[in-house]
């Protein structure tokens, strides 16, 4: 703000010698020159904000109006106010559970297991390695598919008479399992997609973080005689921690909107996540209740659930931070 | 930063790791290079077959993949330009420039990138039905074209990239902001303006449940609508179906090996300033 007065302004001794003409377009040049500083900011950052009110706050406002009353995707102008019904339905409806439930699990069966294989990759990434570039896009490659032709290409693999996964356990001497309908065995299939998709790039995200472990930590950590184990134990996992819960919240959102792999796992990609509902997941039945069954008002109750849920977990996990740093 | 020298376990685990990145991909071409019967016969094939631009020509004309293709190089292309130029001027403003309430919309900026899109969803569907968008590219255009992310990405590389001498030196010869954007910010911010791109782009491309709300299969869907499409047994023919995830991949695969680099070179800056 200090340079702006300064320099701009023109001397008036300049503006006097100057015409009448010279010494107002002067003026207006400056004065042009200062909205410019003011405002200029406030131009360059309006898009972002114009654009998110307009598609992103007003939407979410609105779902919550939307979920006081019964709208039907046939004709989304005329809407009944009904209260908080769509809720009470919601907290009495056993497929709202299920689905909760389902989505607990396989977030926890797709987050975990994610986080925990890439962080190990990222591990043996940071060695030094002949082709390393290689590696990194190899394993980025997943990232690229799309939920869509990763999902259909799964669907067959997990095919339950013909698919590869099932022939090659049957090579090990296991019995062919029933991917599509088993329950636990539908989710941990779910879970796989997400599994290959995402942790190339978690991988990355922490090969980023350990590349700026000083490496003092590391030799003192050798002249205190810690073994390779006990380094990636003491210094390496330490040291990722914001990392780690960064990707944790990242994740944690993810599992919580998965939606594209548990309606393409099921044959006919019909909404209803498997003939016993049995890997619906919350996004899914959102979809269901607006998309299929055209009650645009309930979506927008379980929308504003799932909101609830994610901010119980941020809760949650503040909590647990906070406990860990005042350790 | 620490190099220790990789021993044979660590590159043969590191194949694994490859194998496995890579093989649901390949098998995606042998598959797709089949016939349904064969895909019904245990053991799955390991090796490719003839069929393969028999199947891509039918996945092409009767699931709309051309259609896909196009529309999604459209909508892709449209909204990582948006999000790179809209990202680079918040993110300078945001970087370098003084103004009143900046920390605090800054803070807002980063906020929306906890609240996921889905729960705008149906208000959202509503405001396309009204403005009679459902099924035309605006609808998948418009809603993505601003991105948190990119704008605090474009921020912190800004931020360590752009020397505020350099910012003032253009104010003090009389430069307007917009001059201070075109001959300073811009030059400045074109590798990063590069990477978002391309990271706006994957995403755009693969982008999925506002799509299968908002566009058709039979009207101008995108690549994930005419996938999910086939997925419903629109053709019903595995091997048709496997083309049509080829196709649809491919595209994304051949930016990848153009500028994979690049896209880990960003996904790990992005990282360890986020």
């Amino acid at each position: 703000m200090t340079d702006e007065t300064a320099v701009l302004s023109p001397s008036p001794a300049r503006t006097a010698r100057k015409g009448e003409g010279e010494g107002r377009r002067q003026v207006w040049r400056s004065r042009r020159y200062r909205w410019d500083v003011r405002f200029g900011p406030y131009a360059f950052v309006a898009p972002f904000f114009l654009f998110f009110a307009a598609f992103g706050l007003f939407p979410l406002l609105y779902t919550g109006w939307a979920a006081l009353h019964q709208v039907e995707l046939t004709d989304p102008d005329s809407m009944t106010w009904v209260g908080l019904k769509n809720f009470t339905r919601l907290w009495d409806d056993e497929f709202f559970w299920n689905a909760l439930r389902n989505t607990v699990t396989i977030g926890l069966l797709s987050t975990v297991p994610q986080l925990l294989i890439a962080l190990g990759l990222a591990h043996l990434l940071n060695y030094r390695l002949r082709g390393s570039a290689f590696f990194r896009v190899a394993v980025l490659t997943p990232y690229a598919t799309s939920v869509a032709a990763a999902t259909l290409v799964f669907v067959l693999l997990f095919g339950r008479d013909y698919g590869m996964v099932n022939w090659a356990l049957s090579g090990l001497g296991f019995g062919p399992v029933d991917w599509q309908n088993g329950p636990l065995a539908s989710q941990v299939a779910v879970s796989t997609i997400v599994v290959w998709r995402w942790t190339g790039y978690n991988a990355l995200i922490y090969l980023a973080a350990m590349q700026a472990v000083p490496a003092e930590l590391y030799e003192s950590a050798e002249l205190d005689g810690a073994s390779r184990w006990r380094q990636f134990l003491h210094v390496t996992v330490p040291s990722l921690r914001p990392t780690i819960f960064f990707t944790c919240v990242v994740s944690t959102i993810g599992a919580t909107q998965l939606f594209g792999e548990p309606l393409l796992f099921n044959g006919g990609a019909a909404a209803t996540g498997g003939s016993d509902h049995q890997f619906q997941t919350l996004g899914l039945y959102l979809y269901e209740q607006g998309w299929v069954n055209l009650h645009l008002g309930r979506a927008s109750a379980i929308a504003w659930a799932m909101f609830l849920i994610l901010l119980l977990i941020a809760g949650a996990a503040r909590l647990l931070r906070g406990r860990g740093e005042a350790r | 930063m620490r190099a220790l020298r990789a021993g044979r376990l660590t590159y043969a685990v590191l194949g694994v790791f490859t194998l496995g990145s890579l093989f649901p991909l390949v098998w995606t071409a042998i598959a797709a290079s089949r016939n349904s019967t064969r895909l019904a016969r245990t053991p799955p094939p390991f090796w490719f077959g003839g069929n393969l631009g028999r199947n891509l020509s039918v996945a092409w004309t009767d699931a709309n993949m051309g259609t896909a293709l196009l529309n999604t190089v459209i909508v892709a292309g449209t909204v990582a330009a948006g999000t790179v130029v809209f990202s680079t001027l918040a993110g300078f403003a945001f970087a370098r420039l003084r103004f009143r309430g900046s920390r605090v919309l800054l803070a807002l900026v980063v906020g929306t990138m906890l609240i996921p899109p889905q729960l705008s969803v149906v208000p959202l569907y509503m405001l396309i039905a009204e403005l009679s968008w459902t099924d035309r590219l605006q609808a998948v255009v418009l809603p993505t074209l601003v991105s948190a992310f990119g704008v605090f990405f474009m921020r912190q590389y800004l931020a360590q990239a752009l020397p505020a001498e350099l910012v003032e030196a253009a104010r003090t010869d009389g430069a307007s902001s917009l001059r201070i954007v075109w001959h300073v910010v811009f030059p400045v911010a074109r590798p990063a303006m590069a990477v978002l791109g391309m990271l706006t782009f994957v995403m755009a491309w693969n982008d999925f449940f506002w799509p299968i709300v908002a566009l058709t299969q039979n009207g101008s869907p995108t690549v994930q609508v005419a996938l999910t499409g086939l997925g419903r047994g629109y053709v019903p023919d595995q091997s048709v179906i496997m083309a049509g995830a080829l196709l649809g991949t491919l595209p994304l695969l051949l930016v990848f090996l153009l500028f994979g680099r690049q896209i880990v070179g960003g996904i790990m800056q992005g990282a360890v300033k986020g």
